[in-house]
Formats: C-alpha cells, sequence, structure tokens
C-alpha cells in the first residue's frame, strides 16, 4: 500500500513536470507572438501616419486647383457660383413621353409564352 | 535542567560545625542563580537582534538590488498588453473643422557625424557636399579631420537624401530617427499655424517645439501625451481659406498693395472661418525673423492681428450703434455737417462737402466725418470709451495664437473731446482687423459681444449684452444701404445681400509724425446676409492704388471694397448659404411640355 502511494506520487510529480514544461513553452511562444503582432501594427501605423500625411499633401488645395486649371478642356470645372444653387420647384418635371410608357410590356401575354 | 539546591545539607552542615552562618550559603546560590538567569536572557536578545537584523538586510539589499537593476535596465514595451487603436505621435495632429489635416507629424532621419570612426573624412565630405550643395565644405572637412567627436549635419532628411547617404558607405555617417512637423497645405494659414522647431535634442529623438501662431501658444495640448492622439481641430475650413487667400493675392497684385489681410467669422460664435495675411511663408521652411527693417514688411508679420492700424470710417459704426442705442439720434435725426469743422486749432473735413446737414442714416452711409463727430460730442468721452472697451478695443485680442498677446490697440494718452471726435470717425486709436471682426460681430449679430477663437466649437454663444437688439436691427439696415447706395456700392454681390462699411485711413508717418499724403491703409468691415447676418467679413488692403482709370483710386470703396465683394462671391457658396434669388413671380410648377 505504502509503495504504491510512493509510485503514483512520483507519476504525479512527473505529470505536472510535463504540464508546467509545455505550459511554459505555450506561454513564450504567446508572448513571442504577441510581439511580432505589436511589431506589425507598430508598422501598419507608421504607413498609415506617412499615408494620411501623403493623401492630406496630394490634396492640398494649390495642387488641386492646378490640377484643374490642367485639365480645363475635359473637365471645365469652375469655381462654385451662386446661381448653381437651385430650388426644388426650378427643377422640371419629366416629359410624360419619357416615363418610359412608349413600349408596355404585356405581361399578361408573356406569362402564358412561359412554360 | 537540574536546579542546584538553595540550601545543600552537605554544606550548610559543614558550616555548623564550623560555626558560620548557613543563610549565607544560600543567598551566595540565589545570587548565583540570578546571574545566570540574566546571562541567558541576554543570550535570547542577542540571538533575536541578530535575526532581526538579518531580515533588515535581505530585505534593503533586495530593494536596493531591484533599483539598481531598473536604473541598469534598458527600458522595454510590456510584451503582453491590450494596445488601444490609437496611433502614438508626440505631437497631435492639427485639422480644420471638417477634419482635414493642417499639420501632422512625419517620421524621417537626422544625420550625424562621429569622425573617430571614418575610414575616409575627405571622401566622405566631398559626396556629402555633392547631396547637399548648401553645406559649408571647408569647415566639414575641418571639423571631420578635427578633434571633435560627434557633430549634426543635417535636422532632417528626405528618404531620398538618406539613401544617397547610405550610398556613400562611410561608418562615420548615422542616421537618428527624427519626428518631424509638416505642414501638407504649404503656405495655407501659414500665420495661423506659425511653424515648429526642435527642442533638445538627442541621438535618438528631440522635441519638437511650437515657435509661432498656434503651435506655439497651445504648444502644451499639442504636446500633451494623454491628448497626442486627439487632433486639434480648429474652427478653419480649408476651402474657404483657400478660396479667399487666392482672392485677396489677385486683388492685392491687381490693387498694387504691398500687403493683405483678410478675416471671415462666424457671427454667433466667434469662431473664425479663414484668416488670411499677405505676404505669407511657407510653415515647414519658415524664414529667419528679420532683424532690421520695418516688422510688417517681414512676411512672418500677421497683418490680421498683429498689425495695428488706424482704421478709418469704419469706426463710424460704433459712434451711430452708441447713439441710436442710448437714443440720442434716430436714423432719421438731422445731423449738422457743415465743413470743415472747427474745433479749438483743429479742423475736421469731409472727403467732399455733403451740404449743410444730412440725416444720421446719412451720415454713415455718405460716410461724413464731421456728422459723425457732432454725434460722438453728443456720446461724449467717457461713455466712448466705456463702450469701445466692452467691444473688446482696450484689450488685446484673445485669439489662441502666440502673436496675439502682443497685439495691443494703441490708445491715446489723453482722452480729450478732440480724440472723442477723430476716433469716431477712425483716427486716434489704432487695432488689429481681428478686433474690428469681433467688434462688427457683435453690432450685427443682435447686440450681444462675440469673442473671436481659432477653436472648432459649435456650442459657443454670444456673451454680454453690448446693445439693444432694435439697435442692432437698427446697424444692420443701415449698413445695408452703405452698400447699395452709399460708398460700398461695388460690394453688391448677385444672390447676397452684403451689408458694410469702408474705410480709408492715411497711413501714420513712422518716422516724422503726421499723415503720409499718397498712403492709405483701405478696409472694408461687413456681414453677409445683410438681414439674418451669418458671417463678418473684414478686408484690409495696405497702400492699394487702383490705376485702372484716368486718375489713381486710393480710397477703399475703389479698392478694398471690390476684394471683399470677390470673396463673398467665392466663399458664400461654400460656406452652403443659399443665394436669395429674386423671382420674377411666384414659382410656376408646370410640367415640361416637350
Amino acid at each position: 500500500m505504502r509503495s504504491l502511494l510512493h509510485v503514483l506520487t512520483a507519476l504525479a510529480v512527473i505529470g505536472l513536470a510535463f504540464w508546467a514544461y509545455r505550459e511554459n513553452y505555450r506561454t513564450q511562444a504567446a508572448l513571442a507572438e504577441a510581439q511580432r503582432l505589436q511589431a506589425s501594427i507598430a508598422e501598419a501605423r507608421q504607413r498609415l501616419r506617412i499615408l494620411n500625411a501623403e493623401w492630406a499633401y496630394l490634396n492640398r488645395p494649390e495642387r488641386l486647383m492646378d490640377l484643374v486649371d490642367l485639365n480645363y478642356d475635359r473637365l471645365g470645372l469652375v469655381p462654385l457660383q451662386p446661381r448653381q444653387f437651385g430650388r426644388i420647384d426650378q427643377v422640371a418635371y419629366p416629359a410624360p413621353a419619357a416615363r418610359g410608357l412608349g413600349n408596355p410590356v404585356d405581361v399578361a401575354h408573356r406569362e402564358e409564352q412561359l412554360p | 535542567m537540574i536546579r542546584t539546591p538553595l540550601r545543600p545539607l552537605a554544606r550548610i552542615l559543614e558550616a555548623r560545625r564550623r560555626g558560620e552562618n548557613p543563610d549565607a550559603i544560600e543567598r551566595e546560590n540565589i545570587r548565583l542563580r540570578h546571574e545566570e538567569m540574566h546571562d541567558r536572557a541576554r543570550r535570547r536578545a542577542e540571538g533575536r537582534l541578530l535575526v532581526l537584523a538579518g531580515l533588515f538586510f535581505i530585505g534593503f539589499t533586495a530593494v536596493g538590488g531591484k533599483m539598481a537593476v531598473l536604473a541598469q535596465s534598458e527600458p522595454a514595451e510590456p510584451r503582453v498588453s491590450s494596445a488601444g487603436a490609437r496611433i502614438h505621435a508626440q505631437r497631435a495632429d492639427i485639422v480644420d473643422r471638417k477634419g482635414r489635416v493642417l499639420a501632422t507629424n512625419f517620421d524621417t532621419y537626422s544625420l550625424y557625424a562621429q569622425p573617430q570612426q571614418m575610414v575616409d573624412p575627405v571622401r566622405a565630405a566631398e559626396k556629402l557636399l555633392e547631396i547637399f550643395p548648401d553645406l559649408d565644405g571647408e569647415r566639414l572637412l575641418r571639423d571631420f579631420n578635427g578633434t571633435r567627436k560627434f557633430l549634426w549635419i543635417r535636422r532632417t532628411l528626405s528618404p531620398e537624401q538618406k539613401q544617397a547617404v547610405h550610398d556613400i558607405g562611410e561608418p562615420g555617417l548615422l542616421f537618428g530617427p527624427r519626428e518631424m512637423r509638416l505642414y501638407p497645405n504649404g503656405r495655407l494659414a501659414a500665420h495661423v499655424l506659425g511653424g515648429t522647431s526642435f527642442g533638445r535634442e538627442g541621438v535618438h529623438a528631440a522635441e519638437v517645439v511650437g515657435v509661432a501662431g498656434i503651435e506655439k501658444q497651445l504648444d502644451e495640448r499639442l504636446r500633451d501625451p494623454a491628448r497626442a492622439h486627439e487632433p486639434l481641430i480648429l474652427s478653419l475650413d480649408l476651402s474657404v481659406q483657400a478660396a479667399m487667400e487666392r482672392v485677396l493675392l489677385g486683388g492685392m497684385k491687381i490693387m498694387n498693395a504691398k500687403g493683405a489681410a483678410g478675416i471671415l467669422m462666424d457671427v454667433q460664435t466667434g469662431e473664425v472661418v479663414a484668416v488670411a495675411s499677405l505676404p505669407d511663408f511657407d510653415p515647414n521652411t519658415r524664414p529667419p525673423l528679420p532683424t532690421e527693417g520695418n516688422p510688417d514688411d517681414s512676411p512672418l508679420f500677421n497683418r490680421a492681428v498683429q498689425g495695428v492700424y488706424e482704421l478709418g470710417s469704419t469706426f463710424k459704426v460704433f459712434a451711430m450703434a452708441q447713439a441710436l442705442d442710448l437714443g440720442l439720434v434716430t436714423p432719421s435725426s438731422v445731423i449738422d455737417t457743415r465743413s470743415p469743422m472747427q474745433w479749438g486749432k483743429f479742423r475736421i473735413r469731409d472727403f467732399r462737402n455733403y451740404g449743410p446737414e444730412l440725416s444720421a442714416e446719412k451720415v454713415l452711409v455718405k460716410s461724413s466725418n464731421v456728422g459723425t463727430a457732432r454725434i460722438a460730442l453728443q456720446i461724449g468721452g467717457a461713455r466712448q470709451m466705456a463702450f469701445l472697451d466692452a467691444l473688446g478695443f482696450m484689450q488685446a485680442s484673445p485669439l489662441e495664437i502666440s502673436e496675439a498677446s502682443g497685439s495691443r490697440p494703441l490708445l491715446p494718452a489723453n482722452w480729450s473731446d478732440l480724440s472723442t471726435m477723430t476716433i469716431s470717425y477712425g483716427h486716434g486709436l489704432s487695432t488689429s482687423p481681428m478686433h474690428l471682426a469681433a467688434a462688427y460681430a457683435t453690432i450685427v449679430n443682435g447686440g450681444r459681444l462675440v469673442t473671436p477663437t481659432l477653436l472648432r466649437d459649435p456650442a459657443r454663444t454670444p456673451g454680454a449684452r453690448v446693445i439693444s437688439e432694435a439697435t442692432s436691427a437698427t446697424m444692420r439696415d443701415m449698413l445695408r444701404k452703405v452698400v447699395s447706395e452709399g460708398t460700398a456700392s461695388l460690394a453688391e454681390v448677385e444672390g447676397y445681400a452684403v451689408g458694410g462699411k469702408t474705410g480709408t485711413a492715411d497711413k501714420p508717418n513712422a518716422r516724422g509724425g503726421g499723415y503720409y499724403k499718397d498712403k492709405v491703409i483701405a478696409s472694408f468691415a461687413g456681414m453677409f446676409p445683410a438681414d439674418d447676418p451669418k458671417y463678418v467679413l473684414v478686408v484690409t488692403l495696405d497702400e492699394p492704388v487702383e490705376t485702372s482709370g484716368d486718375e489713381p483710386h486710393r480710397t477703399a470703396g475703389w479698392t478694398a471694397v471690390p476684394v471683399a465683394a470677390e470673396i463673398v462671391r467665392r466663399t458664400a457658396p461654400l460656406l452652403g448659404l443659399r443665394p436669395a434669388i429674386e423671382h420674377a413671380g411666384a414659382p410656376a410648377i408646370t410640367p415640361a411640355s416637350h
């Protein structure tokens, strides 16, 4: 009886040692992974900052105005004018002909044709 | 433990036999026993002290050892921590009211040299000169061959320059990481942003400190690590600012002016939507401070805030508003305007003679100095001073840029009746255009005090009441009439009812005293739309001359007003103001017939 207890205790110690060993290595692996992710997050943030700065630089009003001037032939952009504001009642109703009633689709007829 | 008996029988019998006192034996034994007990207690106490000392020693060694380890170890980021979605920067970004970036940070490198480690200093110096032609070659060579162990070569490098320096392959040339401030919009809003420079520098990092503008004024807020990730939101609107700067630059060139300033301010909140001063500079490469000449010749000079000028007839509005508010005049009161008006040995003249009398409204519309001076005399100096103080003309502007604190208005040393009269039409009291814009906003917004700000705060409301609601409405009508029938007729903009007042002030001669004959400050202060003002606009041109006609025009009506009108035309649609289009009749809702 006593020797059985000794053997069981020894086995338990071996088992716990193995578990602790494995947990230790798993923790280290998780730490390394976390560190790698932190580094890549930091890198992504740095890139984001640079891209934000570049976006702001490329969209600076001075450059946009020059681009508008250069591409006047194609785009025809001019500064916003007061007359470009409108009221809803200044917009004409579409003409009746444009409502797509010219070619009525005969639904009943089509349904008969379909299997 | 074996206790020795106090009266051992053998010794007692012996003593009795000898005839001695046996009690002496007992006392002797008691003494011995006490001594023994005493020794034992002492030993135990000593042992305890020793243990205690040991514990203290271990404790102090542990604390000291930990401190030594902390002091010696390199700082490392915690490996297991959940970092938030923050961008870590040394200095917070600055953005406009719609979140567009005005100032941000950029990672770059600085270049330094350790001549001791150099392999071929002569070649390194030659190659560096090829990359950076502005370096002093001889000095570089002297430093490289001298006894210096360390020297800075460049504060910041572009990536291309860094690669080129790297390609030299010189081990004594080293790079240190740097965070630099970038203003992606270049000259835009340069005077507001100011600029930054490096403070304390180390190899691995350097402090970025604000040197002017809002960067300097709010330096602590921008550098606060707890708030570095949240951008500072300004009240400026990037596109409105760009449009205003462009129109102002064009106007300055056409009118042959040497400088110009423009301010666009929200009449209710005091938020400055656009503020420009020309000539300007690029805050990325801030020019050095001028060491000679007039300060306002430097592009660093902010005319909108630092420029303290006598702003001329634009001031008549304040005399008129106060007289109306006090009930001294009504718009139809008749004012004596016989010109010139004699006061002691001083004469007040009008630009041209407007006849013997005008109504109070016409005094403002035609801009009569004499009429305004007579109204000011009715008000009196003390009340005028109190009113201008209430409008904020006696203190430096509270705008959040470092230059604002130095822009104290110039007041007359002795506020006599003559000062009262001249100040009523804008001479004898020098203020900045920013003061003027805030005061106009106060007059037209219903009469409540407006303090200018550069920070976005839509919840801001005007402060204490300065003039009554009714007076404010009357002033709006009068200012509208100045444009529709008076001196500012060129300020008419289709779709937007502009109201405002012109001002042409002779420039004071800096040297001899007195005024220049042919140098003026032309300004226009106005608001739009006139029936329910949303924005106040102030435009100031320095020494403008309009030369398209036969004779040169210098008055504000010919110079500042057309520029202001063009600014309204360009910025009002950008601000989302719907033009009031006059319809021929009721809008007809008819289906299109084709």
